[in-house]
């Protein structure tokens, strides 16, 4: 919240009622705590305590199963970090997880659950897959055209649920899970339909790409290269900077905290809308690229690796902020990664994985939750409780993701 | 900046949680849950063992994996599989990795894998192998292949089998990037010098049972069962190796049909029906429970299964409690009749474990050799576990004069080579002579089938 905070500020007055806040934390809550005196201190207290309940309760779990905890842990760290090709490993997950949530960034900054990210990651991976099929070019030539294809097929999908949602009203977590499952169905068309394998016939994916279309590894068994790495970071870095330093990412700002203020004072509300669709897509576009030529060298049903959905508990964890997604799309990535070597090690279903990462992402919202309250019950004879408790606006749903604390 | 702490953190607590855990925690802990599952494997294999051959040797090698009567055990079954063996030095420790598509208890190919690893560390001792179940992309997205094989090379694993089709281009991709590691590809064809699909490559083998003889059994069960005259085939996905064991099921099928129940061939119906993948993936390929439904409504009594899985005998077993009479053959794994055992008509199993054992081996020994491999049935005992790469389980829904037919008249005379079906005339569904008559097809033609045959209908998906 820290950078949408600051930068909200000149347009407060009219856009939102939230005064100034420091240091990340919403101001009413900021105010009281600063002045009960517990500071920086409690602040710690609320962002650790989930995750080490996060912690206790997946330990709770191994014990229940009768696992040795400190083991699964380390297993996890070593099947993440063990040598420098497993490390390669986590980096290949995280380049599509930071792409994916990244554009979610821009969608949720302007108050949009787009849930159909999974969807424009299989878009831009079926456009990525056409132009590799079609084109017989060098790869200097190709691997730039197959990230633009990404980019028209992420945007393109995109945008198509941003028409759904601005002109034929339909609400955006509908229109993108019914697309998620048209572009699942147009993977699925392609793979054992137009682009079969001579004599087979199998959902399990297309032929190979030919080489050219491979993103180059670094060198040693690697499984990942500089140029997806180098996309990923240059997103991470535009996005962070165009959603803190420009006007467009502060009129975002203010139509995610309240839709339609925003349009009274005057910003086309509908454009932008659309536009925040078409820049996530197009992110998403280029995860879904780096996804098929990068990671799978084809297209197969399963393209997205549920990077989409999983970029949602990314930017859910990182409070919305892009300074955050790197390090905690690392961290997923990580766990993802660390727990495939659960089964190996220990028997163990590398599900747990997933339970540690859901879990945390449970509680650290549930604290936050948790948290505006028991503020609230503090203060509660202060104008701030007023402010913090008053009504969100007209598109409540997803500005209250956008919202801090009230939940 | 809170949620900058709040990450720091939660890497610093990652990291002190594993840097907490001292290394000599790995062996006390991790043998009891490799164990663990051993334990419900090895009364499967061990009656079926004890059934056939080696009453007595059976229980005892079980017993003595890490004792020192190991040599004389494996002693006995290293003298019916593997001239290379020398039991009483054979302690050199290999650990070996296993990829399974599926899960491994899937009562399907991936059990049958599954035991077989089980298999070789039972008779090698110092074997051990590590294993992933699952890997595809709808249980496990997001993990490749390549991942896995990280993975295993990180514990010290050289050899590492991936035991599905639809691993092969990664596992030969990934022998390419690895060349330190060895690979096999259970079920492929990259390493066969005389096949189309050859990569040359000297850390990559293939094996595969001659699954088609077991399918021609459990189109004879089925044809000399079906009272209606229709059987179904609940096929995966369409491929050389599909299409040819469709094939092989349909033409065991109308040999039975017209040399032993005497009918018309054209009275018979042959009907394949493709799911789209090995195994069941909802939203992705067709629901095999649908499928084998929807053969038994359009008047099928017998469904002859081709996928991992055990969906046709279920329903069948369903059906059957209804007291309709239908019946299933399941597939690959010995023990597949169990889930409706009065529905069953039996099972064309692979038994893997010889030539798993016999590649472990080999690679702890040195002299592992890049090649490929058909393996046949031992013709003296279809069902001997130490030989037999292919065998039959009869179901007990099978009646006894077809048991005996079966048994006794058609079995023997493919063993003696008296009933040859790939014999010609072999004629494709599109009408084209495939092998002519008086030739015998070759290993090559039966491998890469283009289509199904004449007489069955179904998608070909044609090769040509």
């Amino acid at each position: 919240m820290k950078a949408m905070g600051e930068r909200t500020e000149p347009s407060k007055g009219r856009v939102e009622e939230t005064p100034r806040t420091r240091e990340g934390v919403p101001a009413p809550a900021q105010e009281a705590t600063a002045r009960r005196g517990a500071g920086m201190w409690e602040n710690l207290a609320w962002s650790i305590g989930p995750i080490l309940l996060g912690l206790i309760l997946t330990t709770l779990a191994l014990l229940a199963v009768g696992a040795n905890p400190v083991r699964a842990y380390t297993v996890m760290w070593k099947g993440a970090f063990g040598n420098a090709a497993q490390f390669s490993n986590v980096v290949s997950s995280w380049v599509p997880l930071a792409l994916a949530s990244v554009g979610l960034l821009i969608t949720f900054t302007a108050g949009l659950w787009n849930i159909g990210i999974e969807g424009q990651i299989i878009m831009g991976a079926i456009f990525t897959a056409w132009t590799a099929r079609t084109f017989d070019w060098p790869a200097e030539a190709l691997i730039p055209a197959l990230f633009i294809s990404g980019i028209i097929g992420g945007a393109a999908w995109a945008l198509l649920a941003g028409v759904l949602k601005t002109y034929g009203h339909v609400h955006e977590i509908f229109g993108g899970l019914g697309l998620n499952f048209v572009a699942t169905g147009v993977t699925l068309y392609l793979i054992i339909g137009p682009w079969k394998r001579a004599g087979i016939a199998s959902t399990s994916g297309t032929e190979l790409f030919r080489p050219a279309a491979w993103l180059p590894t670094f060198p040693g068994g690697m499984a990942v290269g500089p140029i997806e790495i180098a996309v990923a970071v240059v997103s991470l870095v535009i996005v962070y900077f165009a959603l803190r330093g420009t006007l467009w990412g502060l009129k975002l700002k203010a139509i995610g905290k309240n839709i339609r203020s925003a349009y009274w004072i005057g910003i086309s509300t509908r454009l932008h809308l659309l536009g925040a669709f078409a820049l996530c897509g197009a992110f998403a576009g280029m995860a879904g690229t780096v996804q098929a030529i990068g990671v799978w060298h084809r297209l197969i049903p399963a393209i997205s690796g549920g990077y989409g959905y999983l970029g949602i508990l990314v930017v859910l964890l990182s409070g919305f902020q892009a300074a955050g997604l790197a390090p905690v799309a690392f961290f997923f990535a990580a766990v993802s990664k660390g727990s495939v070597a659960l089964p190996l090690d220990l028997q163990l279903d590398s599900s747990l994985g997933g339970v540690l990462q859901g879990i945390i992402v449970l509680l650290v919202i549930l604290s936050q939750g948790v948290r505006a309250r028991v503020q609230r019950a503090g203060a509660s004879a202060r104008i701030d409780s007023a402010v913090l408790a008053s009504p969100v606006g007209p598109t409540a749903a997803p500005v209250e993701a956008n919202e801090n604390p009230p939940l | 900046m809170k949620k900058v702490l709040l990450i720091a953190a939660l890497v610093v607590l990652f990291a002190a949680l594993a840097a907490c855990s001292p290394a000599p925690t790995p062996a006390p802990t991790a043998a009891p849950p490799t164990t663990a599952p051993q334990a419900t494997t090895a009364p499967t294999t061990a009656p079926t063992a004890a059934a056939t051959k080696a009453a007595t040797t059976a229980p005892t090698s079980a017993a003595t994996t890490a004792a020192t009567k190991a040599p004389t055990t494996a002693a006995t079954t290293a003298a019916t599989t593997a001239a290379t063996s020398s039991p009483t030095t054979a302690t050199k420790s290999i650990t070996f990795g296993v990829v399974l598509v599926g899960p491994y208890n899937d009562h399907g190919w991936s059990e049958a894998n599954y035991i077989a690893a089980n298999y070789v560390k039972q008779k090698l001792p110092g074997s051990d192998f590590i294993y992933l179940d699952k890997l595809n992309p709808s249980d496990r997205p997001g993990t490749t292949l390549e991942q896995v094989v990280t993975d295993m090379a990180s514990k010290g694993v050289k050899l590492i089998l991936t035991t599905s089709d639809d691993f092969q281009t990664d596992t030969t991709t990934a022998a390419q990037k690895h060349p330190d590691l060895t690979f096999i590809n259970v079920s492929g064809d990259n390493a066969w010098k005389d096949g189309k699909n050859y990569k040359g490559l000297k850390n990559l083998g293939n094996f595969m049972g001659k699954m088609e003889y077991m399918k021609m059994v459990a189109g004879c069960a089925a044809a000399l069962t079906t009272q209606t005259g229709k059987i179904g085939f609940l096929g995966p996905l369409v491929n050389d190796e599909t299409r040819r064991l469709a094939d092989s099921a349909y033409l065991g099928a109308r040999y039975c049909w017209t040399t032993y129940a005497k009918k018309d061939p054209s009275a018979l119906k042959f009907d394949v029906k493709w799911i789209g993948y090995w195994f069941n993936i909802p939203g992705v390929t067709l629901d095999p429970t649908q499928v084998a439904n929807g053969f038994y409504d359009a008047g099928n009594d017998v469904v002859i299964s081709g996928i991992d899985t055990t969906e046709a005998l279920v329903v069948a077993g369903q059906r059957q409690k209804q007291g309709q009479k239908v019946y299933a053959l399941s597939y690959d794994y010995i023990n597949g009749c169990n889930e409706a055992p009065d529905a069953c008509l039996g099972v064309p199993y692979f038994n893997w474990g010889p030539r798993y054992l016999k590649t472990v081996r080999d690679f702890a020994a040195g002299t592992w050799q890049p090649g490929w491999y058909w393996d046949g049935p031992d013709w003296k005992d279809i069902n001997n576990p130490d030989t037999s790469a292919v065998g039959f389980t009869y179901g007990k829904a099978l009646s006894n004069a077809n048991k005996a037919t079966i048994q006794n008249q058609f079995i023997p005379g493919m063993a003696d080579g008296s009933i040859s079906l790939w014999k010609g005339p072999v004629t494709l569904q599109d009408g084209s002579t495939y092998i002519a008559a008086g030739s015998t097809a070759t290993d090559q033609q039966i491998w890469y089938m283009p289509q199904l045959l004449q007489g069955m209908t179904g998608a070909s998906a044609p090769t040509k």
